[in-house]
């Protein structure tokens, strides 16, 4: 038993001084205000130039037209790129987001293994993969198999970048998802398959729409692979044989002309591409967890 | 078919070392019986062979004291337990003489016929009060909306839920309160027509009043269902129930009914528990 005395004298081990707790807490809470602002500074002031210099070249003619001749006085724009751009994610999508999806169940659900822990390393191995080596890959693999650069290279090489991010964050918002839900399934008598589908995946769908915003955001941005699948064009699309303009390989080309000219549209690329990806996330948000409202369950994960 | 029953009622008064009234016990049947169950978590068994009879359409009770064994072995009852990774189980379970861990695939059409009620409410919460109770029947697909329809009514106002929510029914379940939840997953167990409901400590995380709504509902429903729940409330288990079990350390010490457990028990530490002087 401890006594009053030993009580007393217990007390007197813990630290008193109120004045210097609270300075202590000030100055913590400087410190990491002061390491947001560090954080903020460059968003705020990358967005504020691509603004500033990407505002006055957009025109209708600027989103729709294809590039027009290097020096000229009729610059066109940057359609076929945005065009690009938009059928890359796609097409990228529609195998990124599946097999991501899949992968993620399986490391979740049945990866509890030798097996599964392989899997999910490697999987780890390929999300930290130079994105450059990816486009290098798709190279040897499509475009010399084929032998030409197409946007089906293109879409291989972005869909195996965006893998390892879907299965990742897909795992990790359904092992979020409480043991009770399952068990409640199990106790209904419902198969595990559906469970999985039907329970599962509508609960984990929050941190699940995540995962795949930041990877399409991702590839959205990537240009290395881009230069060795899709090599880039002045033209629309015109067949799954030929090769295909994207924003960001447009950007890189654009800001390496001597012109102002161009080096203004590439800022107009660049403000484009943001919009794109911005607008892609609040309408895929808004059309998946509108409903949700009523709910006080939520998941996220990842950014 | 007789002297098989008395057979089992001398087994299992060896076995829980309870003599047992053989007059009413013959009298009427058993829809589920447990036999010689051992479940372990990681080699550590948990529940040490118990044997148990459970009477149709009656509230048999498990009470004893925190980790003696109970949830564990109600989940064993639905095979439930060896979900549980680690999780081992040994023994037979019949319902309707038909063993239940006989064939591997047949636990989730078991599972239909043995329906259950956790501690803590837990209905799923991206779908609606409506949908809840209609999981366990569109997911084992039900097809037709006017039987899923009936259904669910049905066994909304089988729980006394249905005149509080039926405006409502788009609305979350989650929206509900505690009280009302656990009545939503007591409908939802009910939804899926099954003969045996096991309920672990049901009430555990209600108010007295929600509670009261529960008991007296588990009453209305052992007209047609065979219940088992487990209770750490003595009370309760004297209020809705007529057998109890007392478990202890993982055996089944004293079993018989509710009345001579908790007036005249046989065994000294069920004695001890129902006086309340350990648990």
């Amino acid at each position: 038993m401890i006594t009053i005395e030993q009580r007393a004298e217990f007390r007197k081990h813990f630290r008193n001084n109120i004045s210097r707790r609270v300075a202590t807490d000030k100055i913590v809470k400087g410190i990491v205000f002061g390491c947001v602002l560090l954080a903020i500074i460059p968003l705020g002031s990358i967005l504020f130039e691509i603004i500033r210099n990407g505002v006055p070249v957009l025109s209708i003619d600027f989103l729709t037209q294809p590039p027009g001749a290097v020096g000229s006085n009729q610059p066109g724009g940057i359609g076929p790129a945005i065009q690009g751009t938009l059928m890359l994610i796609g097409l990228s999508s529609l195998i990124g987001v599946p097999v991501g999806v899949l992968g993620g169940i399986f490391l979740s659900e049945y990866g509890n293994n030798k097996y599964g822990q392989t899997i999910r390393f490697f999987n780890d191995v390929l999300a930290e993969f130079p994105t450059i080596v990816i486009g290098l890959f798709a190279f040897a693999v499509i475009v010399l198999s084929l032998g030409y650069f197409s946007i089906l290279a293109g879409m291989f090489a972005l869909s195996i970048i965006m893998l390892p991010i879907i299965t990742r964050t897909t795992e990790e918002s359904l092992k979020l998802v409480p043991v009770s839900y399952r068990e409640a399934g199990y106790a209904l008598g419902i198969k595990r398959s559906v469970i999985i589908f039907r329970i599962l995946l509508t609960s984990a769908k929050s941190g699940l729409i995540t995962g795949i915003m930041l990877s399409v955001a991702r590839i959205a941005g990537e240009t290395a692979p881009l230069i060795f699948t899709i090599l880039g064009n002045e033209d629309f699309f015109s067949g799954f044989d030929q090769p295909v303009d994207a924003l960001p390989l447009r950007i890189y080309r654009l800001a390496n002309l001597p012109y102002d000219s161009a080096t203004a549209q590439g800022w107009g690329g660049a403000l484009v591409l943001i919009l794109i990806i911005l607008s892609l996330n609040i309408g895929i948000r808004y059309l998946f967890l509108r409903k949700r409202r009523g709910g006080s369950f939520r998941i996220t994960t990842g950014g | 078919m007789a002297a098989l029953e008395s057979q089992q009622v001398d087994r299992m008064e060896t076995l829980t070392r309870t003599p047992i009234a053989r007059s009413s016990i013959e009298a009427s049947r058993y829809k589920l019986v447990a036999e010689n169950i051992v479940a372990s978590y990681n080699g550590i068994a948990a529940v040490k062979g118990v044997n148990m009879k459970f009477r149709e359409k009656a509230v048999t009770a498990l009470i004893g004291p925190s980790g003696c064994g109970k949830t564990t072995f109600l989940r064993c009852l639905n095979r439930m337990h060896e979900l549980t990774k680690g999780a081992t189980v040994t023994g037979k379970v019949l319902l309707d003489n038909q063993d239940l861990y006989s064939n591997k695939e047949d636990a989730i059409i078991h599972r239909r016929k043995i329906g259950m009620v956790f501690q803590k409410p837990n209905p799923f919460p991206t779908m609606s009060i409506y949908d809840n109770v209609a999981a366990g029947l569109k997911l084992n697909g039900v097809k037709d909306k006017k039987i899923i329809d009936q259904i669910v009514q049905g066994c909304l106002e089988m729980v006394y839920l249905w005149d509080e929510v039926k405006h409502d029914l788009k609305k979350p379940g989650m929206s509900l309160s505690g009280g009302q939840q656990q009545r939503l997953c007591i409908a939802r167990a009910l939804a899926i027509q099954p003969e045996v409901l096991l309920m672990d400590e049901p009430a555990s995380a209600l108010d007295p009043i929600a509670t009261q709504k529960i008991e007296e509902m588990i009453t209305e429903l052992k007209k047609e269902y065979t219940i088992i729940i487990v209770t750490h409330n003595m009370q309760q288990a004297v209020r809705v129930s007529d057998y109890t079990g007392f478990m202890y350390l993982g055996d089944l010490v004293e079993f018989g009914e509710t009345k001579q457990i908790f007036e005249n028990p046989r065994n000294e530490i069920t004695a001890k528990y129902v006086q309340g002087q350990f648990g």
